[in-house]
This record gives C-alpha cells, sequence and structure tokens, in this order.
C-alpha cells in the first residue's frame, strides 16, 4: 500500500473563524430534498384538485350569481344546486387539508434530528468543525422557512378556492373547519408542526415513534385550539332577544334568562316549552325558531347570544399565527438547548 | 505539549459513574492505546475528549489546553466513533462532499487517491460498503479533515482481520506524518504492533499510564497484552459506586 503522506499543519487553528452558514445549505437539501420533494407532491397534488374543481366552482358560481331577478325562483335554485354539487366536495377537501400541516410537521420534523439521533450519524456530524449548535440551526432554520412557505403559498390557493362559498355571507369565515385553512393559519400551523416534530424527534431519537408522537401532540394541540382556545381571542359579542347576529357571525353560544339569573341553554327545555309555549299555540306547522323565541319574550324569558363576527377574520389570523410563531421558535429553540447539552 | 489532558475527570449516568477522578496526560507524537475490559469507561473518555459529552465533574482539554467540544478544539480534531456511523444512503463521493462542507479545511485529492487505492466506488452507497470499506471510509473523511489529533472508538472491533491489519496500516502513515492518534480497543492484539503510549482504564478508572517501551522495562515484560493482563488481573480495581 503506498504511504500517503498527510502533512502535519502549522498550528493556525488556536481560534478559528467560524466554517461559514452555507456550507451547510448543501448538506441539508441533499439529506432532505427526498422530505421536501415529498411535501411538494402533497401540496401539489391537492394545488391541483383545488385549481380544476376551483375554476369550474367559480363559473358555476357566477353563472348562478348572475341570475336576474336575483330573488326570482330559478335563481333561489341556481344557487343551492351550486351548494349541493360542491357544498360537500369543499368540506370534504377542508377535512383532508386539516391533517396536511400534521403530516408534514411529522414526516419531515420528525426525522430531521430523530434520524441522526437514531442511526448514530450525529457522533459524526457533531463533531465536525462547522459545530453541532449551528449544525442544528442550520438544519432546522431552512427546513422549517421551506415547509412554512410552500404552506402558506397553498393556503393562497385555497381561499381563492373558497371564496364561491363564503361570497354570499351565510357561512363563517371563522368556522373551525376552515378558519386554520386560510390567511397565516395555515403556515402557523404548518411551521407548529414541523418545530413539534423537531423536538419530539430529539427527545425520542426514534424516527416512527416520534412521528407518532408528533401526530397525536399536534392532533391534541388542533383540537383544544379549535373547540376551547380560539372562541376567547378576543372578547365575544353579546346580542340580546330578537337582534339576531350576523349569518357569516361564529356563534359562540347561547342562553336564556329570566329577571337576572340564568335559565337554560341553549335552548328552554320541553317541559318549559310545553307549559309556555304549547306546540298547539302555533297553528297546524308548529312554532318557527322566530315564533318560539317571540312566545319566550312574550313570557319574560331574555335570549342572549354570544358571538365572534366575521369582521374579526384577521385579527383572529394574526393572534393565531402570532402565538403559534411563537410557539414554534420556543420548541426550536429548546430543540436546539437539548442538541448542545445532550451527553451522548 | 499535551494532545489530552484530563483532570478529576468524571461522568455519572444516573447513579452509576461511567468515569470517576480521571486525571492524565497524553503527550503528542504517540498512538495512545486505551485499553480495558468492556464497560472500563473507555467509549465515555473518548466522548468526553471530543466534547459529545460534557462532563459531570473536572475538566478536559485537548491540542494544548483547548476545552474539549470548543471550536478550536473541533477545528484540530476528527473523530470516528463506534461502528463508524455514516450516513448510509449518501454515497462515498457525497460524503466526502458532505465533510467539505462541514470543514474549512478538507484535503480533497488526499481522500479521492485514498479512496481509489483503497478500491472504494466514489458513487457508491455507504450502506452497500463492507464493514472494512466503512471503517476505511470513516478514517478517510477523518484524515482529510488533516487533524492534529485522531481520535478512534474501537475502530477495529467489527473487522475481519485483513481489513484490521488495512485499517491499522493507514493510521500508522497517519502518525508517521504528525498526527497524534489516541485509539480505544478491548481487543490488545490489534495494538501490540502500533501503540507507543499505553493508558489502563477499569472500572471508571485510570490503572496504568505511561510509554509502552517505559512500562514493558519496568515491568520486565516482553509485550503489551502481558502487561496489561497482568496488571489487571493482580490489581482488580476497587469497585466504588
Amino acid at each position: 500500500m503506498t504511504a500517503l503522506t498527510v502533512p502535519a499543519r502549522p498550528d493556525e487553528d488556536a481560534s478559528p473563524r467560524p466554517v461559514p452558514w452555507q456550507r451547510m445549505a448543501w448538506v441539508t437539501w441533499r439529506q432532505h430534498r427526498f422530505a421536501l420533494a415529498g411535501v411538494a407532491a402533497l401540496l401539489g397534488a391537492f394545488a391541483v384538485y383545488l385549481w380544476l374543481s376551483g375554476l369550474q366552482a367559480h363559473h358555476d358560481f357566477a353563472a348562478a350569481a348572475d341570475c336576474h331577478p336575483a330573488s326570482s325562483y330559478a335563481c333561489g335554485n341556481g344557487l343551492d344546486d351550486f351548494n349541493n354539487t360542491y357544498g360537500a366536495r369543499a368540506e370534504a377537501v377542508a377535512g383532508l387539508l386539516l391533517a396536511v400541516p400534521a403530516l408534514i410537521g411529522a414526516f419531515v420534523g420528525g426525522p430531521a434530528i430523530g434520524r441522526e439521533m437514531e442511526t448514530g450519524t450525529f457522533r459524526y456530524t457533531w463533531t465536525q468543525e462547522f459545530g453541532r449548535c449551528r449544525w442544528a440551526l442550520a438544519k432546522l432554520v431552512p427546513l422549517a422557512v421551506a415547509v412554512t412557505a410552500a404552506a402558506g403559498a397553498f393556503s393562497v390557493l385555497f381561499s381563492w378556492y373558497l371564496q364561491p362559498f363564503l361570497a354570499d355571507g351565510n357561512q363563517t369565515p371563522l368556522a373551525p373547519t376552515v378558519f386554520g385553512l386560510r390567511g397565516v393559519a395555515f403556515a402557523a400551523w404548518t411551521l407548529a408542526a414541523f418545530a413539534i416534530g423537531a423536538l419530539a424527534g430529539m427527545l425520542i431519537r426514534r424516527v416512527v415513534t416520534a412521528i407518532a408522537a408528533t401526530l397525536a401532540v399536534y392532533t391534541g394541540l388542533a383540537l383544544a385550539v379549535m373547540n376551547f382556545l380560539r372562541q376567547h381571542y378576543l372578547t365575544p359579542l353579546v346580542s340580546r332577544n330578537l337582534v339576531s347576529p350576523p349569518a357569516s357571525a361564529w356563534i359562540i353560544s347561547q342562553w336564556w334568562t329570566k329577571g337576572s339569573a340564568f335559565i337554560f341553554a341553549p335552548w328552554p327545555p320541553d317541559i318549559v316549552q310545553r307549559e309556555d309555549c304549547p306546540p298547539t299555540s302555533f297553528g297546524p306547522d308548529g312554532p318557527s325558531l322566530a315564533g318560539l323565541t317571540q312566545c319566550f319574550v312574550r313570557h319574560g324569558y331574555t335570549r342572549w347570544t354570544s358571538y365572534q363576527p366575521a369582521s374579526r377574520f384577521w385579527p383572529f389570523q394574526w393572534i393565531e399565527g402570532g402565538w403559534l410563531l411563537a410557539l414554534s421558535v420556543l420548541l426550536i429553540a429548546a430543540t436546539v438547548w437539548l442538541v448542545r447539552r445532550r451527553a451522548a | 505539549m499535551n494532545v489530552l489532558e484530563a483532570s478529576g475527570l468524571g461522568k455519572r449516568y444516573g447513579r452509576t459513574w461511567a468515569l470517576r477522578e480521571c486525571t492524565l496526560e497524553i503527550p503528542a507524537g504517540h498512538v495512545a492505546a486505551l485499553v480495558g475490559p468492556n464497560g472500563a469507561g473507555k467509549t465515555t473518555l473518548l466522548n468526553l475528549a471530543v466534547g459529545l459529552t460534557a462532563p459531570t465533574s473536572g475538566t478536559v482539554t485537548v491540542l494544548g489546553g483547548r476545552a474539549a467540544g470548543a471550536p478550536a478544539a473541533l477545528a484540530g480534531v476528527a473523530f470516528v466513533a463506534q461502528d463508524t456511523p455514516l450516513y448510509r444512503n449518501l454515497s462515498a463521493a457525497d460524503m466526502m462532499h458532505v465533510t467539505r462542507n462541514l470543514n474549512r479545511r478538507f484535503d480533497q485529492p488526499y481522500a479521492e487517491t485514498r479512496l481509489a487505492e483503497l478500491g472504494i466506488p466514489p458513487g457508491r452507497k455507504a450502506g452497500k460498503l463492507s464493514g472494512g470499506q466503512q471503517a476505511q471510509l470513516a478514517l478517510t473523511l477523518a484524515l482529510a479533515r488533516r487533524p492534529r489529533l485522531l481520535v478512534l472508538d474501537e475502530p477495529v472491533a467489527m473487522l475481519d482481520p485483513v481489513a484490521r491489519r488495512d485499517f491499522m496500516d493507514t493510521v500508522l502513515t497517519a502518525a508517521g506524518d504528525g498526527v497524534s492518534v489516541v485509539l480505544s480497543s478491548h481487543v490488545l492484539a490489534d495494538l501490540e504492533r502500533v501503540a507507543g503510549y499505553l493508558i489502563l482504564l477499569s472500572r471508571g478508572r485510570v490503572q496504568l499510564a505511561g510509554e509502552v517501551g517505559g512500562l514493558l522495562a519496568a515491568h520486565r515484560l516482553d509485550s503489551l497484552e502481558e502487561l496489561a493482563l497482568g496488571y489487571l488481573r493482580e490489581n482488580p480495581a476497587e469497585v466504588t459506586r
């Protein structure tokens, strides 16, 4: 075997300049290009569907909305047809899309550091001159930016797709099923899912387990926010008796009082209804909601409705985007801190 | 200059001390062998020396007083971990590219020539190389960084006898070119030929340290194996846990 010379070198590295950040760009890309391609494929497939289906929906909606005179039976029928044709489809797509941030976070974030821990390659990487904290940052930040940007671009398309369904003002843009898919929320949720995945990978050190944990934690967080947290971002407005909130408002709750005491929510129980406003008093068709409300108001009850108006869409978007961004930064910082202090 | 210096160094995992009160100096210019039975604390000491692990107590420095794991230390120390972890789905050429990107200094011609000599195809994925080739690739990547200290943790444990000899030849060549080497092994026969400095570690403590020639003369022995085995038999280390 030939003796290859490795010349000993002078002691010039007592206080070295750090290896430039951009050197990690190629490494990160080389190691995660398949994950990023997967994200592109997933969002791309949805995007193609939204684009084709959306063009058709916009066309049909424009035709239905152009109908004259707008109050005619035929025109009402046209809009009904539109909702019947596309409504269920849009709901199904929205339902599927709710899972997308979780999938991106789990399958890009989970392995980002988790795979290095599982295979032991961190012993190679962390002893290179680049340095382990900088390595973790140079990996996580570009990946986080990439998935967030992709999700952000995608949600612009989804907002366009959804326009016809919100145009009539009978649906609230704050509805839990669509709020998280528009504005900045979709990108923010994707970022948060990625940060959860990265931390899970570092903590658990097993890729598959980290992916499962990410999906579970994300689902729990998303459900908690949808059902409990989001409605409290701003104090709800409260309307009284017959002053109905607009159809585009997000109804939070409804209750009745008599005098100053809380009586029942959301509607009077049957026994009260039979006593004070029996169905027989409304004629053969039975009571309408408005009729029933009027009857109860006559009997001294007061109906209260708390709601979030549709005009709060953007404030809510910024609040949700803001705290999710803060949470993500915190989780990524925690991951880097763990990389720094972890005893191999 | 000492390439490795530990003072009162200790590392505890949970309630177990993997290494305790370790004080030693390894001077530059040697192939220093860290020997001891399994669980003696060899890997722990090396992980501390390359900065993968933070000590529970005491200090460890490399290359004349640089804190282990600090940027100045990482720049001059190359490490090949046990089982030579490589990115299995990257080719040898990609691994070179990665290593070049993660270090300011990388001797690409050396790495390429070396791989050609070893008959490792640059396009083959690291995971598809034989155990010996993987070990040689990891060693080549480490040496191409032109380190002043090369740290190897059980580098030949998984290799067949031919691959062991080839690997140790590469290490000896590097040492001949002025690279200080610290390597651990529990197979004493591997070290006989290469080690000029010996550190005997048992139950988390240094039992014996010094130049092999001097130690052998002092104990009137011929081989490192006799010395180490004899010492371990005669001085069963006190269990202090």
